[in-house]
């Protein structure tokens, strides 16, 4: 077994994506200048978040994800033994490293500043998380009230007669700056949580496997589950809107033609009617949802399509006139959980270590809905918001002669998009013709070609010199990256290709054909009693786990969105098998074991 | 005098008389455990063969002045004082009893001269259980009343193996306390069997069972001929959270002329699991009966009879407690060990308000 993985240095740019590098940050891509630290690292690639290529804009996200976990770990928390996770594009891939605290008494001097800061945190809880809601809501009706204004031929006259001083360029200028503010802040609220939530998480795991050795994860897991949180909640609308139909006698409306066609069907009509005003107030929030992981501009977003709800409507209604029940087991899952803890308690006879076990549950199960709550106004309603308004952006760019298409927008970087609005500007208000109109065209062709080049690549999943342990929270809980993960990684899949082993995340024994698929639109391919192969799965595919009969991921660990989902779904999964969707062919039947994490090619 | 106990009326004040092993079946019976019916010769049975012919004090004599760090005296000793056993004179009334029991366990079965298993359950005066793994003999598939009256005396003569002899020495037992009950139990034909533990042995974690399980009768599991497959339950979630599955080449039989035999697995059995998950649990729900009737983690002994319902098809062979991480005590390794130590430490000093 090899000691490292490749160095970075080794990797060689396809053909055809010569100068890619220059589409990302400067300091977001491997170097000379660093070379001794990033060769001499830990890198691996996040397929949790980016399976694919990341175009250059869709890089500000991640960059503000990033930054936002580091500096709660180093400068907020002074979480002891984990600084940052560092962030690398190669190739348009983004690989992470995360940066632990290597001295022993480095580690126990942070300790006291951490109990004075977390420990705040822990012990008012309910108090700030009460306040994180509405703060994000405002941030979000901030991010929607947005406006990206072409400038006028003639400033009003008001500009004048108000004596305001300024132009509107200044306006379209601040706009874009603004836009980037509050993409950087809502990532700022993303974090404010969920560190301590993953440590209090972990806290709990580490102790469970103390007390009992051979406990499976998702043991640990259910204990606590059956918490009602708001990720589920679009998929609840549909239900909703699923028995809504029935009860009023629109089924028929509901499931004929486009989403649009049946929309116009349904007018009219006082059930109709009733049932569309229905569907309009299901949509804000709840349709603010992507297909994806919501780090892409390309992910679908329910409300921008509406055929995927109303696809998942259909199924629904359909499955309700088959009477079938359409409740997700909350109560029963509920009740497994109360015995669950019930009865692994009742094997601890310390009275110490039970009271420290209730202790831990109970704070386990306080951060859980923030773990899961903040995804849906992060990720899914604050993201389908600053893609919307970037392409307001990119059209803006388009009716100038800028671009083909507003999306042309993602490829620039976002320090090059204030660049090109100056341009804009500039030839707006000396009364001359942009540079732009014939630069960019030709530099787009250019780098939607580098883009095409880069998707040909197939990244390693990690690279540079693992470290002995990883005790960075999220690389473990959330990327599923542990210690033994890259031991596997080291040994490589070539010791029996029929078959895989991953996190067991949701319990039971399915068998079935294979589905592959690689992104949201192949999951409407998905046949009853199928088992679901793919790089990783959304929350708001949770419509199809009623009918498939099993989950296979590439990545992801026993916390990741897909795991949980199907817990709350008891539908048995295995995350983070590395090499499924690669291994595995459609039609292929499997046997997947969610109790053990094994999943075996049966023919 | 009573010579027989049987273990569906099993009285526990009879215990010390059984030895541990067909006390122990006498337990679970009354617990109404699926434990195939028998009954015990009482150890006082043998006592008395030997007293009645005077055979106590020769074999007390053989055995004592016998140096147990010599092979060759050991051995030879031994040799005498199972000849000496095996030549007992047995009282028509303790034959009489053997023979009536036998018959009546096989009208129980309804099926005449019933296959049984006959098994040693040694004991000692202060010592009510005193036999050890593979100390003593047991005999498989015996059929008919002479037959068995044969192994029990084959079962009280390996009292006097060699190993037998050393033990008793090594443990200090008095020789002339030394006694065997036998217990003659209807046999099983399993499908699949082996055994259980109520923990998982490498480590000690109370929250699983661990299974091993092989094609055919135990006694290949039990003996290490075969490597087992190995399955690790959890008790809580009742699912299987680890499974190993071997290639198991030889098992034990009976054939069509029931002769008791040992096969080679056919090849298309060897590396299939020789459980179901379903039987799986079943075999965990009965190992975790026998835990809960003792108080204690148990080492269960199980087959797996396919002619039963399913959920009723395991039977418990045997079930004495786990000696090895019951005697150490409970710790979690978490503080210590663990890189999150620092979240412990707040969560122990700071709980939620």
């Amino acid at each position: 077994m090899a000691d490292r993985f490749p160095s970075p240095f080794d990797m060689e740019t396809p053909p055809g994506a010569e100068g890619w590098e220059q589409l990302y940050a400067y300091s977001s891509v491997f170097s000379e200048d660093r070379r001794t630290y990033e060769d001499g690292t830990f890198w691996f690639m996040d397929g949790v978040h980016t399976p694919e290529v990341v175009p250059p804009w869709d890089a500000t996200i991640l960059e503000f994800a990033l930054i936002g976990l580091s500096q709660y770990n180093t400068r907020h928390y002074v979480i002891p033994p984990a600084k940052g996770v560092d962030v690398r594009f190669l190739n348009g891939y983004m690989y992470l490293s995360p940066v632990g605290v290597a001295d022993p008494a480095e580690i126990e001097a942070r300790v006291p500043e951490f109990m004075e800061r977390a420990g705040f945190y822990f012990q008012n809880w309910q108090r700030l998380y009460d306040a994180w809601l509405p703060k994000v809501r405002t941030l979000i009706g901030e991010l929607e009230a947005i406006e990206f204004t072409p400038l006028p031929d003639r400033e009003a006259m008001a500009v004048l007669t108000e004596g305001r001083g300024t132009g509107s360029a200044l306006d379209l200028l601040s706009t874009y700056n603004r836009l980037i503010d509050l993409t950087m802040k809502l990532w700022h609220y993303h974090f404010e949580f969920l560190n301590l939530g993953y440590a209090a998480y972990l806290d709990f795991f580490g102790f469970c496997k103390g007390l009992f050795p051979s406990i499976p994860d998702q043991a640990i897991a259910k204990m606590v589950a059956g918490i009602h949180v708001d990720l589920f909640q679009p998929d609840e609308e549909l239900k909703k809107l699923a028995l809504l139909a029935l009860e009023l006698g629109v089924a028929d409306h509901v499931s004929t033609g486009t989403a649009a066609e049946a929309v116009a069907s349904l007018r009219g009509s006082d059930a109709g009617e009733t049932w569309l005003a229905a569907w309009e107030t299901a949509k804000q929030p709840w349709f603010n949802f992507s297909a994806g992981s919501g780090f892409y501009h390309s992910d679908k977003v329910w409300l921008e399509n509406l055929d995927i709800p109303m696809g998942f409507i259909r199924g629904y209604i359909a499955k309700a006139a088959r009477d079938e029940s359409l409740e997700r087991p909350m109560a029963a899952v509920a009740a497994e959980r109360d015995r669950i803890v019930a009865e692994y308690a009742a094997l601890i006879d310390d009275p110490e270590n039970k009271a420290m076990f209730e202790g831990k549950l109970g704070l386990a199960r306080t951060v859980f809905p923030y773990v899961e709550n903040h995804n849906f106004y992060v990720e899914h309603w604050g993201h389908s918001i600053i893609w919307r308004k970037m392409r307001d952006l990119g059209g803006l760019f388009v009716k100038e002669g800028f671009f083909a298409d507003a999306d042309d927008i993602f490829l620039l970087g976002r320090n090059e998009v204030p660049v090109a609005l100056f341009d804009m500007y500039h030839g707006w208000a000396v009364g001359i013709e942009s540079r732009g109109p014939s630069y960019w065209p030709r530099e787009i062709t250019r780098r939607h070609g580098i883009m095409k080049a880069l998707r040909n690549w197939s990244p390693p999943p990690a690279l540079g010199v693992p470290p002995e342990v990883i005790t960075e929270p999220f690389t473990v809980m959330l990327w599923g990256v542990t210690s033994e993960s890259v031991k596997q990684w080291l040994g490589g899949s070539d010791d029996d290709p029929n078959h895989l082993h991953g996190f067991a995340a949701s319990p039971g024994l399915a068998e079935g054909p294979a589905r592959v698929i690689f992104s949201a639109d192949g999951i409407a391919d998905l046949l009853e009693g199928e088992i679901l192969v793919a790089p990783l799965t959304a929350p708001s595919w949770a419509p199809v786990f009623g009918k498939i009969a099993a989950t296979v991921t590439d990545v992801g660990g026993i916390m990741s969105h897909a795991a949980i989902v199907c817990r709350e779904y008891g539908l048995p999964a295995v995350t983070g098998t590395a090499y499924g969707t690669k291994n595995i062919k459609t039609g292929q039947r499997l046997r997947v074991d969610g109790n053990t994490g094994d999943v075996t090619i049966l023919d | 005098m009573s010579t027989i106990e049987w273990f569906h009326t099993y009285d526990p004040r009879r215990a010390p008389d059984m030895g541990g092993k067909n006390a122990s079946l006498g337990t679970l019976t009354l617990a109404e455990m699926p434990v195939p019916p028998g009954f015990a010769i009482l150890a006082s049975a043998y006592r008395k063969v030997l007293a009645d012919g005077g055979l106590d004090t020769a074999l007390h004599d053989i055995v004592s002045v016998v140096d147990p760090r010599d092979a060759d005296q050991v051995a030879n000793a031994g040799r005498r004082a199972r000849e000496l056993v095996i030549g007992a004179e047995l009282p028509q009334s303790l034959s009489d009893d053997i023979v009536d029991a036998y018959e009546e366990l096989s009208r129980r079965c309804v099926t005449p001269d019933i296959a049984v298993a006959v098994r040693s359950s040694a004991t000692c005066e202060d010592q009510p259980d005193a036999s050890f793994a593979g100390g003593h003999d047991t005999y498989l598939w015996i059929r008919g009343a002479a037959e068995v009256i044969a192994h029990v005396r084959r079962c009280w003569s390996s009292l006097y193996t060699d190993r037998a002899i050393c033990y008793r020495r090594e443990m200090g037992y008095v020789e002339l306390g030394a006694a065997m009950s036998v217990g003659v139990q209807k046999m099983v034909l399993p499908r699949t069997s082996g055994v259980a533990f109520t923990l998982d042995p490498s480590n000690g974690d109370r929250s699983q069972v661990a299974v091993e399980a092989s094609w055919g009768l135990g006694e290949a599991v039990v003996a290490g001929a075969v490597t087992p497959d190995n399955f690790l339950v959890d008790k809580v979630l009742r699912e299987v959270t680890r499974r190993t599955v071997a290639t198991k080449t030889i098992q034990h039989r009976v054939s069509a002329d029931g002769i008791l035999e040992e096969v080679e697995v056919e090849p298309d059995r060897r590396q299939a699991p020789s459980l179901t998950d379903d039987e799986l649990r079943t075999v965990a729900a009965l190992a975790l009966r026998a835990e809960k009737h003792y108080g204690c983690p148990q080492d269960v002994e199980w087959a797996l009879d396919d002619h039963l319902p399913p959920g009723e098809n395991v039977l418990l062979l045997q079930s004495r407690p786990e000696t090895v991480w019951s005697r150490k005590p409970r710790v979690s390794s978490y503080h210590a060990a663990s890189p999150l130590s620092y979240m412990h430490r707040i969560t122990a000093a700071q709980p939620l308000s």
